[in-house]
């Protein structure tokens, strides 16, 4: 006991109590039951940093320890073209977008579905992958998930400059619709993470809720237009088929990508849009509403 | 200074359980099948309209937290204190933001920085150097503030050698002493600390009390939980207890405390049936606790015996579980500790309600109140079985007859040990 105290300032003594100099701009933070908080998208903003290093930290820890680190991110990618360049042009026979070479079709689809899927999977497991840090410290949760997507984005960087290799090799160059790329990886991320933040969310109550995402990706590579031109989908369903966010997403990858030989189906894309406006609504939506009890179920 | 940053009105945090109601031993198969089917029904009308979802037939209300008002003013250093279940953390967690509340409100004026845990996110792949700038942004520090305080925290530490090591290659010695230092440079104007001590040696325990101590001197605003009283006594000048939920007493820490552990009861059979604040896995219950000099007599002297027995209930066989108590002074702070495998005691196979009795000789605390803590735990010494923690009080009395003569006060120790002395100059011989 007595060692202890030795090591403290009586009580009274040291606390002359010389407050600390309150800033003018001090923030009042009202804590009530369903208030929803007002400055939430300030708060996100004031969070950037810890956005930041977190999405560093999912980089990091995922290329440390890993013998082939980045051959990973290449093989897998390359070994899926090589398959499906077999399966759809060789033995289904199914025709490419114009002139575009099969393998730079079958590339240029699986980008953005590479991207969307592990957008998906990666956000909708974040949230329980830092259990941790929710029941212990406050910040907007939106962080997490947001943060997990970027690792996606550094596998899509390297894809993409395989894909530019691949492009070389034939001697097929993109035009000057290239320039577009950017907003079309931005869709991709933003498809992808409406249906992730609901997920997500919900996974944190019903932890059941993670297994639907190997099945969607399973799934979804054959039913979206990876592996082959979504021009050879009838006319009349072509609209209906639409509504797969990721037709939108591809066809406007292989439109940037591919010069003038994918043709551009608008009113398609606009459907696109729209599904991707709405899962993006619901989960922000969603994941607004069930963040503040997170801590309370995870 | 009437600078009031925190008031709290009404606070109540509501949390919803479930039961599995009474099961019939003899089970017709349509009756599952029903309950499995209304239970998913249930379930899938939970998880459609969002709400919580719970396991069990009857579902119950319970307020962890329930009209909890208080308001502390800029430089306070208040301690929380409370027996488990009463509500700390969840107030804590409440004021962190981690939860929100179910009834009333607070007001929070200023940065809030809680440290609930040490090393909250601490990844085991990074390095010391990556992990102090993680750890720095989770707690809520800007990357500039952490780079200048890098090497102060890194000093403090004591891990200079070690920083470009995974931290999974640290002991966990370091680790901690890493986790705490980067903890301790944070400056918000409001800190809450649950109980971040309780790690570490007792040399780097000491530092960290400090740490607190400088913190609170530099008159920012301080919210503590802890067990330690000794250390809420020096840090706190106020404290609140927590009892039930609900605030029992709020003034001055040291008359909080003294009636905190006033609790325990000075009887010589305690009923610990319904005791809540206890570790337990369920494997075994500590239902009663009695205690005599051994002589069927109820005052306990200094240099007399002390008897003691537990009764205990084991829902399931346990192979060798190991009986114990500790001793504490009356502040808390445990002197000694009996245990019935280092005396020998094999228990064997045991089941059902039991009672298991220590005798000790010759006690040897000085005269004055002590608290009782009953334990069991399995035959590794891996997990407490039940443990209720300082339920029991004894007031060990100036010893009469064989030791009558001697004088002996709680202020000039605790221990008495009989010495063999002699006089060996000065002396006529």
């Amino acid at each position: 006991m007595s060692t202890l105290s030795s090591e403290l300032s009586p009580p009274d003594a040291s606390r002359g109590r010389e407050p600390a100099p309150s800033p003018a701009s001090e923030r009042v933070i009202i804590l009530e039951s369903g208030r929803a908080e007002r400055n939430y998208w300030r708060d996100l903003w004031h969070y950037r940093e810890l956005f930041a290093i977190l999405a560093w930290r999912d980089v990091a820890v995922r290329y440390k320890q890993t013998a082939i680190g980045l051959a990973w991110a290449l093989a897998r990618p390359f070994l899926t073209m090589v398959v499906f360049t077999v399966i759809f042009s060789r033995v289904a026979k199914l025709p490419s977008d114009g002139s575009a070479p099969y393998p730079i079709l079958v590339f240029a689809g699986m980008l953005p579905w590479f991207l969307f899927s592990s957008v998906l999977s990666e956000a909708s497991n974040s949230l329980i992958g830092n259990a941790n840090l929710i029941s212990k410290v406050y910040f907007p949760r939106l962080v997490i998930p947001s943060a997990s997507a970027v690792v996606a984005l550094v596998d899509f960087a390297v894809n993409l400059a395989m894909l530019a290799l691949l492009m070389l090799w034939w001697g097929f160059l993109p035009g000057w619709r290239v320039i577009l790329l950017p907003a079309f990886v931005a869709l991709a991320v933003l498809a992808s993470l409406g249906p992730a933040l609901w997920i997500t969310a919900l996974n944190v109550k019903y932890r059941d809720f993670r297994y639907i995402i190997p099945f969607i990706v399973q799934f979804g590579l054959y039913v979206s237009p990876v592996g082959f031109s979504s021009a050879v989908v009838p006319e009349k369903w072509r609209f209906w088929y639409s509504l797969n966010p990721v037709v939108g997403v591809i066809d406007g990858f292989r439109w940037c990508l591919l010069g003038g030989q994918s043709q551009f189906y608008l009113p398609g894309f606009l459907v696109s849009l729209a599904v991707v406006a709405f899962f993006l609504w619901f989960g922000v939506h969603y994941f607004r509403a069930t963040e503040r009890a997170f801590a309370d179920m995870i | 200074m009437s600078d009031v940053v925190i008031r709290a009105e009404g606070l109540g945090k509501k949390y919803l359980i479930g039961h599995e109601g009474k099961r019939e031993s003899y089970v017709a198969l349509r009756d599952v099948v029903a309950r499995n089917l209304k239970g998913f029904v249930r379930s899938a009308g939970d998880v459609l309209s969002g709400r919580q979802l719970i396991v069990g037939d009857e579902v119950e209300e319970f307020w962890a937290l329930k009209d909890v008002g208080f308001e502390v003013k800029r430089g306070e250093v208040l301690g929380i204190i409370g027996r488990n279940g009463a509500g700390k953390s969840t107030l804590l967690k409440i004021l962190s933001r981690i939860t929100e509340p179910s009834a009333g409100r607070v007001e929070i004026k200023g940065r809030v920085a809680s440290l609930l845990e040490v090393g909250t996110g601490f990844h085991p792949e990074l390095t010391g150097r990556e992990n102090v700038y993680l750890n720095g942004a989770i707690l809520g520090m800007s990357r500039a503030e952490i780079k200048r305080k890098f090497d102060e925290i890194v000093a403090f530490a004591e891990v200079e050698k070690f920083l470009d090591t995974p931290v999974k290659r640290y002991s966990s010695g370091m680790y901690v002493r890493l986790a705490f230092a980067v903890a301790a440079h944070l400056e918000p104007e409001i800190l809450v600390v649950d109980e971040v001590l309780a790690v570490g040696d007792a040399e780097f325990q000491k530092k960290c009390l400090g740490k607190m101590g400088e913190v609170a001197g530099q008159g920012r605003t301080v919210l503590f939980v802890s067990h330690n009283m000794v250390a809420i006594q020096h840090l706190c000048a106020r404290a609140l207890l927590l009892k039930g939920g609900r605030i029992a007493l709020d003034e001055a820490s040291q008359p909080v405390i003294s009636h905190y552990l006033s609790d325990a009861v000075s009887s010589n059979k305690i009923d610990l049936e319904s005791w809540i604040d206890r570790i337990t896995t369920g494997e075994a219950r500590i239902i009663a606790l009695e205690y005599d000099d051994g002589r069927n007599g109820t005052s306990i002297t200094f240099g007399g015996n002390l008897r003691i027995r537990i009764r205990a209930r084991f829902p399931t066989p346990a192979r060798d579980p190991v009986f114990g108590f500790v001793i504490h002074d009356g502040t808390g702070v445990p002197l000694s500790d009996f245990c019935s495998a280092h005396d020998g005691l094999h228990a064997g196979v045991v089941s059902g309600e039991l009672s298991i009795e220590a005798r000790v000789c010759e006690l040897s605390f000085h005269p004055g109140r002590y608290l009782l803590s009953p334990w069991i735990c399995d035959s590794a010494f891996q997990r407490n079985l039940d443990f209720p923690k300082l339920c029991a009080a004894i007031e060990i009395n100036q010893a009469a007859g064989e030791h009558g003569d001697m004088r002996l006060e709680k202020a000039w120790g605790t221990v008495y040990f009989p010495a063999h002395w002699r006089l060996v100059s000065g002396a006529d011989q």
